[in-house]
């Protein structure tokens, strides 16, 4: 909503405030005041000319040489190129060293030989928005109107000097949609009266009944509808005044009858409309539900099907409006029209939304119809229309309006104690307070020992319960004066639960183990749906996304990882090392069954020391690592286990199914060539598991170990066996065998190669053995490490290394 | 015999002067002090002098075997100390090389910013809920005093999945789901952080998703004074013990009466620059006293107790604290954006 300073001072007496210092107490006071615009961009030295004299200038076709009055002594010759130019105009001037918006300076000039002395404006050049101006002045100056004066400033009869303030107005606060609401409201923060207008009426002996038959099929959907007959209206450009006004709220002026409409639609806030009563096609005006499939071509020349969901005004055979959104094109109002059907309703809120939104019609009437209108100012707000056609347009109006259901409706009661108001916004607000901030609201009320009951007049809708009242008292009593205090409620104790602290941890130890932490977006596209995805399960599609890129909720964290891992690459940032923790979304019953993972990506150098040599490149064993030391944070790392396992667009030698207790929680391994050479990545190594899995795994409740007593014995075995053996059966196979007192195993070295047979590799281990009971003997460590041996022996023939 | 012993003195410490290294020195030590040194072999002669001369020539023997073995003793420490010097001289290294990097990482900054306001209310006795992603139309709307048609669903518009589910476009549906739970017995400390998602074409100050943190308390006696408390306690904390807060009227339909909270302004002090747009404040979060309709409907009642609830968004917050100009940083991961984090 635009509200204009010159025009809001109309109601109330806005003096010694600036629009500046009004905009922060209306913003005080609730409604938010987003901007305060000055009409004037820079311009001065502009004023009326009265156009004495114009000729065609000798050498240029499209030049005109004007001698032009402007209140001095002197007429000025001004050389002018407008099209619409011609003697006899008052018209805007801008004098030698005036200055126009963009800090335009304007001298003396020659053109085509002949001296210039000054500009003849266009609204345009004034700062005006092009789709404010008049389609008559679009391409040429402005002409006044009215009677001027030359040498007058031209600023003022164009509202240059007004300011603007743009309110920011939240859902509830309709009512502040039109100038009278915002005098309401501003009266209210200032305390002051407002003055409201109060249209006196000459209407004729003829009566509008006899030239409307009006019929309202169903009062719900239309609870009040009047028509107000106006005849020998002639229509022509509005004064200035009204120009003004509409300009000021971001209105393009049309013509008279038009251009009170709407004005009457900012002032009032009631949207009305005007037909031309010769184009109606017939006395009879029926409001109904339109049938499916009914058409109708709208003011802005579109045809639209409706249904029954719309509501239509009819001339008895089809529609000529739909009803608060739009009129029809058949029944405009045009040049030569004479006789005016002026509707006043009172549309259902519900159905102007849903024809608004269904016919994607987006107006100014039914932005006021949806969020509710003031049932009470409907006939007002017809009255002053009329009055306006009559004063401007020259029309009179016809006694009496054709009209079906109630004008008003009843104010609602509202009560509340004070003694609430104090206990909910921890104030001592006074029972003479409270009523002073009712007085102020123009509210009327009852005051019984402390509870006010208010009869909360229909301008105000968003006002139902007793809370709307304690916040009506809170915001003119100020939040400013409610002091800060801290609850009196039992205290509480404040902790995370056992799962977030763990989150914590594993953002630490990744972040200690030098991954970086990401935040990706949850919606993707189905061709990013390639890792993990089960064929048979679907991705949770949005009914309506923005785009294909953003379509469905990701059921993976590595894609957009991966999305990551190629921004940086592309920068120049090759070692890459990310990680995130976010939910994915798999389908499940009514809401989708939300997982959180844990996903990482790593690349290029994972250590780096350069002038001492050392360079270390991710490899799956960099990545597999850091899992396991994730695992000895929780204490899983026993049960946590990688099984060689195939992912299509993994490597089929590098990556590993990683278990829980046998239960698959992800994957980890590098990414095939292919995919890698896709996505322009050098190698790659990723990872993704369940991560609610990993911590909520139950976990023994720690207890201390005794520290060792005895010494324990270690045992080094270089073992030759296969090369497609895994290092991890045989640690499996040592450490069954070992036994109790077998307590550590390490493999400390893989080697193949000179010395060892043509596929054969040695995998070599250190064991440990330890008896906490007492000194191990040399023959209980010879018993266990025969054990060891024979098994390896008899499982994979492994022979000891020589 | 005296002679001798007093010619073998000065020769042994002269070749101690001379001596140059361990060896020699041990050397001199065997030649002179050993078994069959001059100086045993004279105290062996001792045994002919006349038991008058013999304490006395003991007593020289004795004499110059200390004085040449403390000599000795002496000079094995010089050259010890000088041993360990060249050896400390040879190891010395050039400090001024870099050191060796360790591998490190650090976390996003959203996550460091929610973190701490999380600690900052767990603090004050709030304890974290988190919620679905995914809502139900009821709770993400209905629950909240936003019934289907209510205008205010503009406000917020919302990626539909079915016609009855939705991705939330706040985190205010855990208002309701975590009530519910506890079927009208008080009190509620919460605060819920999480992603929300709104239709909204990303640019540098939108994003279809972003974070949210919202909080709710509920009780009997929650008096709006008392959320005022709570959050000039939470501001001063996050922005700094100088910062004032100050409530202006709001409207949210969950929310009766409603407020939005600003700070003044941290970049200027209040007296307005371009952080603030000129006014001197910055606003910062939303909230109110809980709307009786939104108690009521999670099995509250609203006679009894009265709550506050507020929200906040973090990408806001760290734009405004760390001066951040373009919010698509936070979900695209340059690295060398996330890596200016890590002294949070």
């Amino acid at each position: 909503m635009l509200v204009s300073m010159n025009w809001l001072q109309q109601y109330v007496d806005l003096d010694s405030y600036s629009a500046d210092e009004l905009a922060d107490l209306i913003t005080k006071g609730g409604i938010e005041v987003e901007t305060v615009e000055k009409l004037n961009k820079g311009i001065s030295g502009v004023v009326i000319g009265h156009v004495l004299s114009c000729e065609q200038h000798p050498d240029a076709d499209k030049l005109n040489i004007c001698l032009v009055d402007i209140g001095e002594e002197e007429p000025v010759q001004i050389i002018c190129g407008a099209a619409n130019i011609a003697k006899g105009q008052h018209v805007a001037v801008a004098k030698v060293g005036a200055v126009l918006p963009g800090n335009f300076k304007i001298k003396k000039a020659k053109l085509r030989g002949e001296a210039s002395h000054g500009m003849i404006c266009s609204l345009q050049e004034l700062g005006i928005e092009s789709k404010l101006v008049q389609k008559e002045f679009a391409d040429g100056i402005f002409v006044f109107s009215d009677d001027v004066t030359p040498g007058e400033d031209a600023l003022h009869y164009l509202n240059l000097n007004d300011e603007i303030l743009e309110l920011g107005l939240t859902p509830n606060r309709a009512d502040a949609m039109n100038m009278i609401g915002v005098a309401y409201e501003v009266g209210a923060v200032l305390n002051r009266s407002i003055d409201l207008p109060s249209p006196e009426l000459v209407r004729t002996e003829e009566s509008a009944e006899d030239y409307v038959s009006l019929h309202v099929e169903n009062e719900d959907d239309n609870p009040y509808y009047g028509a107000t007959v106006i005849k020998d209206v002639t229509i022509a450009s509005s004064p200035q005044w009204l120009v003004n006004r509409l300009v000021s709220a971001g209105i393009r002026p049309i013509n008279n009858v038009v251009d009170i409409t709407n004005y009457v639609l900012l002032e009032y806030g009631q949207p009305l409309h005007a037909f031309d009563y010769d184009r109606f096609g017939s006395k009879e005006v029926i409001i109904r539900r339109a049938t499916d499939g009914e058409k109708i071509v709208t003011l802005d020349d579109t045809e639209r099907t409706l249904s029954s969901d719309h509501l239509v005004i009819t001339n008895g055979s089809k529609p000529v409006a739909v009803a608060g959104v739009m009129g029809g094109a058949d029944s405009e109002v045009q040049q030569d029209t004479t006789t005016i059907l002026l509707e006043a309703a009172y549309f259902n809120s519900k159905l102007v939304r849903k024809a608004s939104k269904d016919l994607g019609l987006r107006s100014d009437s039914s932005a006021r119809f949806e969020k509710g209108i003031d049932r009470n100012r409907v006939v007002g707000a017809s009255e002053r229309a009329a009055q306006l056609i009559q004063e401007i347009a020259g029309g009179t109006v016809l006694k009496g309006i054709a009209e079906q259901g109630a004008r008003t409706v009843e104010a609602k009661d509202v009560s509340i104690e004070v003694t609430r108001i104090n206990q909910v916004l921890g104030t001592e607000i006074s029972e003479t307070e409270v009523a002073a901030i009712f007085e102020r609201l123009q509210f009327s009320y009852q005051n019984f020992g402390g509870t006010f009951t208010v009869q909360v007049p229909p301008r105000r809708p968003d006002i139902t319960i007793s809370e709307d009242l304690i916040e009506e008292v809170g915001r003119l009593y100020g939040y400013d004066n409610v002091p800060a205090t801290l609850p009196i409620t039992e205290s509480t104790p404040g902790q995370l639960s056992d799962y977030q602290k763990k989150r914590r941890r594993v953002r630490r130890a990744l972040e200690g183990a030098g991954l970086y932490q990401t935040v990706t977006y949850s919606l993707t596209s189905p061709s990013k749906r390639i890792f993990f995805s089960d064929e048979t399960t679907d991705a949770i599609r949005l009914a309506m996304p923005m785009s294909e890129e953003r379509s469905e909720l990701r059921t993976s964290l590595l894609p957009h990882l991966l999305e990551v891992a190629q921004y940086n690459k592309n920068r120049q940032l090759e070692n890459l090392a990310f990680y995130e923790t976010a939910s994915v979304f798999l389908p499940d019953g009514e809401l989708p069954k939300e997982q959180e993972h844990l996903a990482g990506v790593v690349s290029g150098l994972w250590q780096e020391h350069l002038w001492q040599k050392e360079k270390k490149s991710v490899d799956f064993f960099v990545v597999k690592g850091i899992l396991e030391e994730l695992a000895v944070e929780f204490g899983v790392e026993e049960r946590l286990t990688f099984a060689r396992a195939d992912e299509p667009k993994l490597h089929p030698g590098r990556t590993a199914a990683v278990h829980l207790d046998n239960e698959l929680i992800g994957y980890i391994g590098q990414l095939h060539p292919e995919v890698e050479k896709e996505l322009d990545l050098s190698e790659t190594y990723v990872f993704e598991i369940n991560l609610e899995a990993l911590l909520k795994a139950n976990v023994d409740h720690l207890k201390y170990k005794k520290l060792p007593r005895f010494p324990s014995v270690t045992r080094d075995v270089a073992l030759v066996v296969n090369e497609s053996l895994e290092a991890g059966q045989v640690k499996r196979v040592i450490e069954e065998a070992g036994g109790a007192k077998l307590v550590e195993i390490n493999l400390f070295d893989v080697y193949q190669g000179e010395h060892l047979e043509e596929g054969k590799k040695s995998l070599a281990f250190s064991l440990r053995y330890y008896n906490p009971e007492q000194t191990l003997t040399e023959e209980e460590v010879k018993k266990a490490h025969d054990r060891v041996l024979t098994a390896v022996e008899e499982q994979f023939g492994a022979a000891l290394r020589s | 015999m005296q002679e001798r012993l007093q010619t073998l003195k000065e020769e042994a410490l002269l070749q101690i002067e001379k001596a140059s290294s361990m060896k020699e020195v041990q050397d001199i030590r065997v030649a002179y002090l050993g078994k069959k040194g001059p100086i045993t072999e004279i105290s062996k002669g001792m045994g002919k002098l006349s038991a008058e001369e013999r304490p006395k020539m003991g007593q020289l023997v004795n004499e110059i075997r200390t004085a040449i073995s403390d000599q000795l003793e002496e000079k094995a420490n010089g050259l010890e100390k000088a041993a360990v010097e060249e050896r400390l001289k040879k190891e010395t290294i050039d400090i001024s090389l870099p050191g060796r990097p360790i591998k490190r990482g650090n976390h996003h900054p959203l996550t460091r910013v929610i973190e701490e306001i999380e600690d900052l209310f767990l603090g004050m006795g709030f304890s974290i809920a988190e919620g679905p992603e995914v809502e139900t139309d009821y709770y993400n709307f209905e629950a909240l005093n936003l019934p289907k048609d209510h205008p205010a669903r503009d406000m917020q518009d919302s990626f539909y999945i079915t016609e009855e589910t939705l991705l939330r476009t706040h985190t205010s549906p855990m208002q309701a789901r975590t009530m519910e739970k506890l079927n009208g017995e008080g009190p509620v400390k919460i605060i819920v952080p999480g992603k929300v998602y709104r239709r909204d074409t990303d640019d540098a100050t939108h994003s279809h998703q972003f974070m949210q943190i919202e909080g709710l308390m509920v009780g009997e006696n929650v008096r709006m004074s008392d959320l005022k408390g709570v959050l000039q306690s939470f501001a001063k904390k996050m922005f700094g013990d100088e910062r004032e807060i100050r409530l202006r009227p709001s409207f949210f339909p969950f929310t009766e009466p409603s407020v939005e909270m600003d700070i003044s302004c941290f970049n200027c002090g209040g007296n307005g620059c371009s952080v603030c747009k000129g006014t001197g404040w910055i606003e910062i979060l939303g909230g109110g006293m809980v709307h009786p309709n939104v108690l009521r409907m999670s099995g509250f009642d609203p006679e009894k107790v009265t709550g506050f609830a507020f929200g906040m968004g973090p990408e806001r917050i760290a734009m405004l604290k760390y001066g951040i100009d373009d919010i698509r940083h936070f979900y695209t991961n340059d690295s060398r954006f996330i890596k200016q984090f890590n002294t949070l």
